[in-house]
């Protein structure tokens, strides 16, 4: 196995258990990150996206094949892995900062004084615009405030793999592009390792180093993987002018409502 | 059933209390910025706002007038059904009569002539003593109990045959027990109390540990957050609900079993008492029994309820 890739999945398959007997969601599912590489993973809803990522965080166990993370075989979940869970599981007897503070109090505890965490927590809600709503409980805000939170909950820790399972899912167009601008430019400051779930096809082409595109399932499997050349930083309002940007929204247009249409 | 009844008058009341006092204090300020000059067009709204602020007071006492009215139909009703009962059966004490008793009773609730003769405060008071030790060692031992049967799958398989056996006796089959080992009728009576409560303490707790949504255990898992962290800030928080779920129904079933057991064990307590008085035959006096039974049974259990209402929290929306 080499040991420059941050990430990598070997032959992994994903059966379940079932009433109705098993389940095969995922197969043959083959893919190498680079470090600090951002790698969008897009396919038709139900196709086993969230399956995928589930193993990477070691949330769940393939039921075949390996998966690595820096070199150590994925076992178990761990604080060098954040994730941003689809339906954002905060914990609702906590305010926003109790939630983003319960992950930089493990990760960052014992180091650092308590005023540090204190402002690390402000600091990541600040970044994800929530400076206004430390206080609150999950229940007072909206879907994509909490949404928001979940995601400074994880970046909060700095992890060297964030995994992301559609973290912009929920939001308007406005919040959506301010918060990719944002994770943008704390990628590229942190050089995490970056795996993110989408069903945006702009999302993807935008923010994305690599597009993993999955079809359709029972037994999905990767289909094709784009590489995406545009240059960093990368600006919406110049992309939109660009052709390679098209030419690379065109070609994952194409493979999902071409190759894989979602039989509805 | 007495709760659905109760509850919406207490909160009803409640909240209009509240609104009174706050829309006193509003309207003050209201005048006040009327009195000082102001362009006729806000002032219109103002009034707008205040005519609706009025409106929204009548619509607030006329559901007020809603919930309280049947209710004392209700009453008037009963009473009425029962004067009608005395009538027809003169043993049957009239409303009137249990009145002047209940009024006689509770001019001296605290006197105490000898261990047999006491007044109605001293035997509500050790009753709800031996309820309040009861119910507090079954929550000690079935809390903990509960959340480790919910935790450890093994734990739960081991306890679950026994638990679904014991469960549907009667507590007051457990008394000669009591009597056995403790020798005496007071750790006896405790002791069936126990008994009673323990049980929906222990499965209401670890239905909650097992019940624990499984995005929130992710988060745990993610953060790999210490067994201490995991029980303070995850499975604590989730399961306390339930658990005063549990605890809401034991106190219901403790209090309904506590005049049960004193009947048989004698001593002082509303229960014994209540059999003392049908030995002398004074029914008025068993039938103030039943209503503080009925008023003191009710009370513990809004108690809780309220005590459950402040750690509710909002998992939707
Ligand atoms: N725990 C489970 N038990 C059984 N089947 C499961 C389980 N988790 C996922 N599946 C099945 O695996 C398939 C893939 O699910 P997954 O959640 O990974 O899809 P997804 O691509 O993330 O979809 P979406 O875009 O809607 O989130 C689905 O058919 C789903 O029903
Ligand atoms: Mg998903």
């Amino acid at each position: 196995m080499n040991h420059n890739f941050h990430l990598v999945v070997d032959n992994v398959e994903k059966r379940f258990d079932t009433k109705q007997g098993d389940f095969l969601a995922i197969r043959d599912i083959n893919l190498r990150v680079n470090r600090g590489e951002f790698v969008a993973l897009i396919g038709h809803s139900g196709c086993g996206k969230s399956t995928l990522l589930n193993l990477l965080a070691g949330l769940s166990l393939p039921s075949n094949g390996v998966l690595v993370c820096a070199g150590r075989e994925v076992k178990g979940p761990g604080p060098d892995r954040g994730v941003v869970f689809q339906n954002h599981s905060l914990l609702p007897w906590l305010t926003c900062f109790d939630n983003v503070y319960l992950a930089v109090e493990r990760v960052f505890g014992g180091k650092e004084p308590k005023a540090k965490l204190k402002e690390r927590t402000e600091d990541a809600l600040k970044l994800v615009g929530l400076s206004h709503a430390i206080h609150k409980h999950p229940n007072e805000i909206s879907g994509g405030m909490k949404q928001r939170v979940g995601i400074a909950r994880a970046l909060a820790i700095e992890p060297a793999v964030l995994l992301l399972d559609e973290p912009f899912g929920a939001l308007d167009a406005l919040t959506r592009a301010h918060l990719q601008d944002e994770l943008l430019r704390i990628v590229a400051e942190t050089k995490s390792t970056v795996v993110m779930v989408t069903h945006d096809v702009d999302e993807a082409v935008l923010l994305s180093d690599r597009i993993v595109m999955m079809t359709n399932g029972p037994a999905a499997t990767i289909g094709e993987i784009l590489d995406v050349k545009l240059a960093r930083p990368r600006d919406r309002l110049a992309l939109a002018e660009d052709s390679n940007y098209h030419h690379y929204r065109k070609a994952v247009v194409e493979f999902l409502y071409a190759k894989h249409k979602k039989a509805a | 059933m007495s709760n659905a009844i109760t509850l919406p008058l207490v909160a009803s009341s409640n909240v209009t209390e509240r609104e009174n006092k706050r829309s006193a204090h509003e309207m003050f300020v209201e005048t006040a910025k009327l009195t000082s000059e102001e362009t006729s067009d806000s002032r219109a709204a103002r009034e707008a706002e205040l005519a609706n602020k009025m409106r929204r007071r009548r619509e607030r006492v006329s559901s007020l007038v809603h919930a309280t009215v049947p209710a004392l139909v209700g009453f008037a009703l009963f009473v009425l059904v029962w004067q009608f009962l005395a009538q027809i059966n003169n043993q049957i004490p009239s409303p009137a009569k249990v009145w002047a008793a209940a009024v006689k009773l509770f001019s001296d609730p605290f006197y105490s002539k000898g261990p047999n003769d006491q007044g109605i405060g001293w035997n509500i008071l050790s009753s709800l003593k031996r309820v309040g030790m009861g119910f507090g060692l079954a929550a000690l031992v079935g809390i903990p109990l509960g959340f480790m049967i919910g935790r450890f799958t093994f734990l739960n398989r081991m306890t679950a045959p026994i638990i679904a056996i014991l469960r549907p006796v009667s507590p007051l089959a457990w008394l000669p027990i009591g009597l056995l080992v403790f020798k005496a009728a007071n750790p006896a009576a405790i002791w069936v109390i126990f008994i009673c409560s323990i049980w929906p303490m222990i499965i209401n707790t670890s239905v909650g540990v097992q019940r624990i949504p499984q995005d929130y255990l992710n988060v745990a898992r993610v953060l790999n957050l210490s067994e201490w962290k995991i029980f303070t800030k995850i499975l604590f928080p989730a399961v306390l609900p339930y658990m005063l779920t549990g605890v809401k129904l034991s106190i219901g079933v403790a209090w309904l079993v506590i005049v049960a057991a004193e009947m048989l064990t004698g001593g002082v307590g509303i229960g014994f008492w209540l059999w003392d008085e049908w030995n002398n035959l004074v029914v008025e006096h068993i039938i103030v029994a039943i209503f503080v039974i009925g008023i003191v049974g009710l009370l513990l259990e809004q108690l809780l309820t309220r005590i459950a209402a402040r750690f509710e929290f909002n998992e939707k929306s």
